[in-house]
């Protein structure tokens, strides 16, 4: 076996659908028996209220359960197994005390509704977090409650309004790069705001002259990506959010790329506003699949009036308590206050790591993108030549010539035993392939990464057929999309 | 920093192949000016020993047994021992999001399945990967439902959680959405007389909740029926999803009209822990040809290009990262792990025990009010079926239980109670001796 392709042949189980499984009789859950008086159930509900069997739900034993999805597990990549290096994701290590702590009964069985004296350490929890969110992005208040990036700039936004309305006028529009995640738009159309896109500069940064001509009195803020989504650091942002502040305006951060800064420089010190931050990225907590992710919103004073009611207060003899005296606040985004178990790990990470220890998880993280951008930047194009932090972005212009494209790159990557980078994103790149490796990764990991890039760039150069034809070592190829979208099948139904 | 394996010497070679001497140079394109020169204002970092000390004497400051009679909203449910070994998987819980198809056959096949699962529970013909939680759910289907009717003009009952409809205001507020309040009666639940009357022509839909905020059950059906009779659309919330295991589900009637349109809910019940409020896992289910108005991601069944079956994401056409501002939502996530709890809780409880655990919800709940009306001067004040919840009016401060005086005044010193499968009669009986007197 080569060292390159470090994938090999293994055998994965083949499982039907769970509806599939079983038969009529198993058990893998019992109750203790009842101890209250038996009754029939349509003695004390309408019976035309009650359901009659679910159809179609299996009935399996324990051993049934854990053999399906264990075998489905089986079927994922996942990063314990190795490098993800999907641009502006941050996949990075997930600590396993981190998870070991979030199950402790006090937190697990922790209920949002009982009288604070009963959930002292639960809100001394979020509060620290808080705290150590608002030192390292250097704002003055937080707000755990969003569930997610995307549900962060939601709260963001709309404090952004709030805001304005509290001064006569909430104004029209919100001003967004071209660079910016697709989550940017569509949150600031659902808090009622008609979007005007900022062309990048030739550096692949917001270009100050032509903003200038963009901002006006109509425009109520802009949300701005830094380092943006190129990897490139925003070198004007002090004087971006001057202008924006001089028409009166607000400034709000897409925190996806906080893992490229942190103790090194703070958006509070360059005009930042409002951000959110991803812990799901920055800090550690899993992604599991596709979620639960968390967002919280980090404010400077002026905004702080507006957080999402409650906000965790102390009373004078220092005990937590949810305030809901909160006559300015947006409302609720989200009901109880967030998703408290991202929270615990989140806090775990920070405290784990201390101030010169998140200063570190960003220098190795920059100096890890940069070793796979000096490595990668004969055989592949650089989209823009401006230094970068913690992600790169390539182009796939020179395999295009033999009609290899960025998808097929990743795809052929799978092979070497990666999971693909972040493709055809940031959209003003044609044929994107988006790189970051975080701080997690070790040399060998990088350097079997870098390797694995140059085979396929020979490999699209001598016998291209086999990168466009890619993954070959897969349970199944590339799913035809647009024929499974053309008839969607949404779910299992039994056989008529 | 043990997280980090790069080591001086590792760091020193990389530098060297990038071609400078120190990793400072590497942030040289951020202005001095906007440097921080010194170390965040942070604890000191803990090893892990200390870790497990700091967490576990804040875990010991929060009461756990005091949360037995609390719901409103997050049930205390037995949650089987294999959910948490399967989860704990690391080809589960440190996956990404399955958008590369080939390897993550598994997180897409269990999401199909989660789909499959919620369907069969509402009685709807489809539903999506899952979405935040119940609340946020609700406002997405609020958003859905002035999508899909083209009108701005919503009845929400004043039984649907307080806190959803708090959310489902925020989101609403500056979208051109307006919410009239609809009121319960003495018996805990709306009349559908008065509700017929209620709808004008120009509202959108009505939102109810069943089991409702006090625990009562609702005629989903008859208020469907009501409600397409009007010429409007029919929203029904779910917060306690355990109770769909025997009531009948609002998508579940053989007519078209007695049918909800959409259905939303919150998934907590069904094997994922209260956990202080989140993550939980919302979900929504609608009828097939609502598809495309729907937010959130789906998983489709497909086949690759040699015709072996497999699972992808599907109908991204609606989402942010295709459509930014014109998108069906700005939703980029779902709650992937929480949903398959639920999907592993499904198959484990199975059909049967299922129904089981929602007898037994009903004859505790069925005994505990009955023990409350021998041995107290209290009632439970809504006649109603009720599943595992009811209101109760006490004299003084109740030990137990959620207060309602804020959240409605008007019903004086009343609290929420819950009773679910995991109290013992002997714990119920406790409660109702130490309830003032």
């Amino acid at each position: 076996m080569s060292d390159l392709q470090r994938t090999s042949a293994h055998f994965s189980v083949n499982e039907r659908l769970i509806f599939e499984e079983g038969s009529p009789g198993r058990r893998a859950f019992d109750l203790p028996a009842l101890d209250v008086p038996a009754k029939a159930v349509h003695e004390l509900i309408d019976p035309k209220l009650l359901r009659d069997d679910i159809g179609g739900m299996p009935e399996l034993s324990e051993v049934d359960v854990i053999r399906h999805f264990t075998r489905l597990s089986t079927w994922n990549y996942h990063i314990d197994l190795g490098l993800y290096p999907l641009g502006s994701c941050t996949m990075k290590y997930n600590p396993k005390i981190n998870e070991r702590m979030v199950r402790l009964e006090g937190f697990a069985f922790a209920h949002p509704y009982l009288p604070s004296d009963r959930v002292q350490g639960a809100l001394e929890i979020q509060k620290s977090l808080e705290t150590c969110l608002a030192e390292i992005s250097g704002m003055d208040a937080v707000t755990l409650q969003p569930a997610a990036g995307a549900h962060g700039e939601l709260t963001g936004i709309l404090m952004v309004r709030a805001y304005h309305e509290s001064r006569g006028n909430p104004r029209k529009k919100i001003l967004i790069p071209d660079s910016a995640h697709g989550t940017n738009p569509a949150s600031a159309a659902i808090s009622g705001y008609v979007i005007e896109t900022v062309p990048s500069s030739k550096k692949g940064t917001v270009d100050l002259d032509r903003l200038a001509h963009l901002v006006n009195e109509d425009v109520a803020a802009i949300m701005i990506t830094n380092p943006n989504t190129l990897g490139i650091f925003e070198s004007e942002i002090a004087e971006i959010a001057e202008l924006l502040h001089s028409r009166g305006a607000l400034v709000y951060m897409d925190g996806a790329n906080l893992n490229a800064m942190m103790g090194i420089t703070r958006p509070g010190d360059f005009g930042v506003d409002v951000l959110h931050i991803n812990l799901h990225k920055t800090f550690t907590t899993p992604h599991g699949g596709g979620g639960p992710g968390a967002g919280p919103v980090a404010v400077k004073k002026i905004l702080e009036p507006f957080l999402p009611y409650p906000v965790i207060s102390q009373n004078p003899q220092g005990a937590y308590f949810f305030d809901y005296a909160r006559p300015q606040s947006i409302g609720k985004i989200k009901a109880y206050n967030g998703h408290f178990g991202m929270h615990v790990r989140a806090l775990c990470y920070i405290l784990a790591n201390g101030a010169a220890g998140l200063k570190e998880v960003s220098e190795i993280a920059v100096l890890n993108a940069n070793y796979i951008r000096a490595k990668l930047k004969n055989a592949y194009a650089l989209a823009y030549e401006s230094p970068t932090l913690h992600e790169v972005v390539f182009s796939d212009r020179l395999q295009e010539r033999k009609d290899v494209h960025v998808w097929d790159i990743g795809k052929r990557l799978i092979d070497y035993g990666f999971h693909p980078p972040t493709v055809s994103f940031p959209l003003i790149v044609p044929g994107a392939i988006m790189i970051e490796p975080t701080e997690t990764e070790s040399k060998q990991e990088l350097d079997g990464f870098i390797q694995a890039m140059l085979s396929i760039a020979k490999e699209s150069e001598e016998k291209p057929e086999i990168v466009k034809t890619a993954p070959h070592t897969t349970r199944i190829g590339r799913i035809d999309e647009a024929g499974a979208a053309r008839r969607p099948v949404l779910r299992w139904k039994p056989e008529p | 920093m043990r997280y980090i394996p790069n080591s001086a010497a590792d760091r020193n070679q990389m530098l060297s192949e990038i071609g400078i001497d120190s990793i400072e140079r590497l942030f040289a394109g951020i202005p001095e000016k906007l440097r921080l020169r010194r170390l965040l204002d942070l604890p000191k970092p803990l090893t892990e020993p200390e870790l497990i000390e700091y967490f576990q004497s804040r875990a010991a400051k929060n009461s756990v047994a005091e949360a037995a009679f609390v719901g409103g909203g997050i049930y205390r449910h037995y949650i089987p021992i294999i959910i948490d070994a399967l989860i704990s998987r690391s080809e589960f819980y440190t996956a990404y999001t399955p958008y590369q198809a080939e390897i993550a056959q598994g997180t897409l096949q269990a999401i199909f399945e989660f789909q499959t699962y919620i369907a069969q529970l509402t009685g709807m013909e489809v539903a999506n990967a899952s979405l935040y939680d119940g609340s946020t759910a609700l406002a997405e289907a609020v958003l859905m439902a002035q999508r899909i009717s083209k009108k701005n003009r919503f009845l929400v009952a004043r039984t649907v959680h307080p806190e959803y409809r708090a959310v489902v205001g925020t989101y609403a507020k500056n979208l051109g959405i307006e919410m009239d309040l609809i009121e319960y009666e003495t018996d805990g639940r709306i009349d559908l007389e008065k509700l017929e009357r209620q709808i004008a022509a120009d509202v959108a839909a009505v939102v109810v909740q069943s089991p409702n905020f006090f625990g009562s059950i609702e005629r989903t059906h008859d208020i469907s029926e009501v409600t397409h009779r009007r010429g409007a659309l029919s929203i029904v919330n779910v917060c306690e999803a355990i109770a769909l295991g025997i009531l009948k589900p609002p998508g579940g009637d053989a007519l078209e009209e007695r049918t909800a349109d959409i259905v939303v809910g919150e998934g907590q019940s069904l094997g994922v822990p209260p956990s202080f409020g989140g993550p939980h896992v919302g979900f929504l289910a609608t009828r097939e040809r609502y598809v495309r108005q729907m937010p959130g991601r789906l998983v489709g069944m497909g086949k690759d290009y040699s015709g072996r079956a497999g699972f992808v994401l599907t109908l991204s056409t609606r989402e942010q990262h295709i459509r930014r501002e014109k998108a069906t939502s700005n939703i980029c996530t779902n709650q992937s792990l929480c949903a398959l709890m639920a999907t592993i809780y499904l198959a484990t409880v199975g059909p049967k025990g299922l129904r089981e655990i929602c007898e037994h919800n009903i004859l505790k709940t069925d005994y505990a009010v009955n023990e409350i009306g021998r041995r107290t001067k209290y009632r439970a004040i809504f006649p109603a079926p009720r599943f595992n919840e009811f209101v109760v009016q006490v004299s003084g401060d109740c030990p137990y239980g959620l207060p309602l005086s804020h959240l409605y005044p008007e019903l004086g010193n009343a609290v929420l109670l819950c009773v679910t499968e995991t109290v013992r009669r002997h714990e119920i009986d406790a409660m109702v001796q130490r309830l003032p007197s």
